[in-house]
């Protein structure tokens, strides 16, 4: 069992690492450094609850006394600048460490495509990007957002609630298109549009300019523009280490890198899909969590199991929220029930389960999918789609 | 401050002290009280924060939140009466002695 741990990244990921080790049992030292000045806290509010309360102690994961007390080492404003296998240590803006094993949970950030002008765009990743967006809109009467995907809707959602006059420029067919089915993107344009919401599409924003944005060829007047345009993994100092990386740090099943004394979670780990096997990257406070724990279980139990967790994902908007079991890829087929709920099919096998205020089908779909990994269209069909027949 | 007690499958108890405001699942992480894993930071997202009230507690935690029984229904363990997702529950100086049992599955 290696004594020394040092995470990488003390966001959602590498907090919930820190803690299962020391719930795992681990005796040993334990590291836990992040760039950000905040006790480790949670993004999901950022873009909800927090715009409106501006309570930022209700994000914090745990208090600071909580560190000293499971004598976790946390090193905040601290950023890993080197990792150096061959010696096993990294090297930060402040010193370095030695390591018998590291965990990498670095996440992602915004992506910042090459728009000019753009540097007249907010970001919402960080607390501290929050909390500037927040004062930015008290001032504002209008926004643009670019990028039609969860965040920027739900920002949206919001700021339409604050009474701005909101535009949402995507440039895709439809909202959200990497991950839900058309019929749910169309179910939320509605919802949107119906908000009052100017949503744009197929509408790639060419320049940020100082009275709004250009989106396609229609100039849209805003006081404030808000980036939402999706994200990159944090992998060059992985990825400078020589390890392994494609769209993000790679890791085996066990979430191994190429390196055995170095492990990866969350967002920034490319990893294989437990039920199809194809590399995937999920961008999740499941899977950040779900990850830690397995790693966890590896290093202090010796458990070598296969990461296998179900994906499941939440959004709200408005007052519909948005919740996902599975993972589905955007050609996969929708079959929409007349319940509402969408179900996903990659092939012959159902992928996903998507569902608006119905928190029952969702959590029964997530223990379907427990149960039968990747049931068939025929399995489905024989149960008249009803989940709850399929669990007994 | 508010004392709250948590109680493991086990029997074994611990109890902590909370501010008014603060959710009986936050106390729990605070505290780093085993068996609440709050997934979803109190957002009724993922069932993993299920405590049962202890008797005439139950009467004071107040009604569950719209959909909380829906999510409670499908939690690792079983929904009783008392079941209750510990986030929707927010102290006050009322539910100062608040006991709340920890089901023995959440994940
Ligand atoms: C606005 C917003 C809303 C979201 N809403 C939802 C939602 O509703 N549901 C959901 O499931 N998910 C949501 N997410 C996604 C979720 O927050 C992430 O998937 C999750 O935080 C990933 O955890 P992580 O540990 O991998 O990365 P993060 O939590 O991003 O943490 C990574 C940390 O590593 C630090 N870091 C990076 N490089 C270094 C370095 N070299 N040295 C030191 N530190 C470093 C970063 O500063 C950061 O603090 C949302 C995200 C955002 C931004
Ligand atoms: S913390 Fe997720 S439902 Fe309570």
């Amino acid at each position: 069992m290696p004594q020394r741990i040092v995470i990488v990244g003390a966001g959602q990921g590498g907090l919930q690492a820190a803690v299962s080790l020391r719930q795992e049992g681990h005796t040993g030292a334990i590291t836990l450094i992040g760039s950000e000045p905040h006790l480790p806290y949670q993004r999901p509010p950022l873009s909800k609850a927090y715009l409106k309360t501006g309570d930022a102690n209700s994000l914090r994961l745990r208090p600071r006394n909580f560190f000293e007390d499971q004598n976790i080492e946390l090193l905040l404003s601290v950023t890993v600048t080197r990792i150096d296998p061959a010696a096993q240590t990294v090297e930060h803006s402040v010193g370095s460490v030695p390591y018998d094993h590291l965990i990498l949970a670095t996440g992602t950030s915004n992506l910042r495509p090459d728009i000019p002008g753009l540097d007249r765009a907010l970001d919402l990743r960080t607390l501290d990007d929050a909390e500037a967006l927040r004062e930015a809109v008290s001032k504002a009467q209008s926004v643009a957002v670019i990028g039609g995907g969860f965040i920027g809707l739900e920002f949206a959602a919001v700021a339409r609630a604050f009474g701005l006059e909101v535009t949402v420029a995507e440039a895709a067919s439809r909202l959200m298109a990497r991950v839900v089915s058309p019929e749910m993107s169309d179910r939320f344009l509605k919802l949107h549009r119906g908000m009052g919401t100017t949503v744009l599409l197929g509408a790639p924003v060419s320049c940020v300019t100082e009275t709004g944005i250009v989106a396609g060829d229609v100039p849209v007047t805003a006081d404030l523009v808000v980036l939402a345009a999706g994200v990159r993994p944090n992998s060059e100092v992985a990825e400078r280490a020589g390890l392994a990386t494609e769209n993000g740090v790679l890791t085996d099943a066990r979430l191994l890198t190429s390196d055995p004394a170095i492990s990866a979670l969350g967002d920034c780990a490319a990893f294989p899909d437990p039920t199809t096997g194809r590399l995937v990257r999920l961008e999740s406070v499941q899977a950040a969590t779900d990850h830690a724990r397995l790693i966890a279980r590896r290093l202090v139990k010796g458990d070598e199991a296969s990461y296998a967790a179900v994906p499941w994902f939440w959004s709200d908007q408005a007052d519909s929220k948005l919740q996902i079991a599975g993972f589905a890829t955007p050609e996969d087929e929708a079959i929409v029930h007349p319940d509402g709920a969408v179900f996903r099919f990659d092939g012959d096998n159902l992928s996903a389960v998507e569902t608006v205020n119905a928190p029952r089908i969702h959590m029964q779909a997530r223990k379907l999918f427990a149960k039968h990994q990747r049931p068939t269209r025929d399995f489905l069909a024989a149960h008249e789609y009803e989940i709850a027949s399929m669990l007994r | 401050m508010i004392n709250v007690t948590y109680i493991q499958p086990d029997g074994s108890e611990t109890t902590v002290t909370a501010q008014p405001g603060d959710s009986v699942m936050q106390t729990a992480l605070n505290n780093n009280i085993d068996g609440i894993i709050a997934e979803c930071g109190g957002s009724m997202a993922c069932a993993t924060c299920h405590v049962y009230v202890e008797g005439e507690w139950a009467d004071q935690t107040g009604a569950r939140m719209d959909g909380e029984e829906d999510m409670l229904d499908c939690a690792m363990s079983e929904m009783k009466d008392t079941s209750r997702l510990s986030c929707q529950i927010k102290l006050t100086e009322a539910l100062d002695g608040l006991r709340v049992h920890i089901p023995e599955e959440q994940a």
